[in-house]
């Protein structure tokens, strides 16, 4: 898992039938420090996250289908939290 | 999954089983303002997808669970052609370069 703000969202009419009717969020990895790191990737949302939100992100295929609850399939990434706070960073 | 654009076809007579009537696309994976970015990838194509589009794809295990039988050894499958990326300005996507050696990871990193 990792600390991501959302940065954008992408739209696309034409993807794959395991997409449909998802939300595609453009999230910025974050160091500790809360500064960019690392490239933007596309994630799928699962908790009505929008531009702005600090986010917790998963990256593997497992969790984002326990999280989508369907079989797994081309998903990995995936927003499952929205960060109230970090302490200790 | 991550930006790239298609910029060529791959024809390969001799192939994995698993991959029969597949199509096999170059990609160039880009960041989200289109700007290439890292290494030429071949991906498998599950959205038609055709030279000089913008497209997002999968890398690792996920690549291969695109397919209808998962049993077979793609790394990177294209699922989607992008029609708009939403950035406002005030959060930038592009404020990072990528993280050390980013560019140059080895399959399966996504």
């Amino acid at each position: 898992m990792f600390l991501a703000r959302v940065v954008g969202d992408v739209v696309a009419t034409i993807k794959h039938p395991a997409l449909e009717q998802r939300k595609l969020l453009l999230v910025q990895p974050l160091a500790g420090d809360g500064a960019p790191v690392g490239r933007p990737a596309i994630a799928v949302d699962s908790v009505d996250a929008g531009v702005g939100d600090h986010v917790l992100v998963v990256d593997e295929g497992n969790s984002a289908a326990q999280v989508l609850q369907r079989p797994r399939g081309p998903i990995r990434t995936v927003v499952v939290g929205v960060v109230d706070e970090v302490a200790g960073a | 999954m991550h930006f790239a654009r298609v910029t060529g076809t791959v024809v390969c007579t001799a192939k994995v089983p698993s991959w029969r009537g597949q199509r096999l696309l170059l990609v160039q994976p880009t960041d989200p303002h289109g700007a290439p970015q890292g290494r030429t990838l071949v991906a498998i194509d599950l959205v038609s997808a055709a030279p000089g589009q913008r497209v997002f794809y999968v890398r690792g295990r996920e690549a291969a669970n695109a397919l209808p039988d998962a049993d077979n050894p793609a790394d990177a499958a294209i699922v989607g052609i992008v029609d708009d990326v939403r950035a406002p300005a005030s959060a930038p996507a592009d404020s990072a370069t990528g993280p050390p050696g980013g560019a140059r990871r080895g399959p399966g990193a996504a």
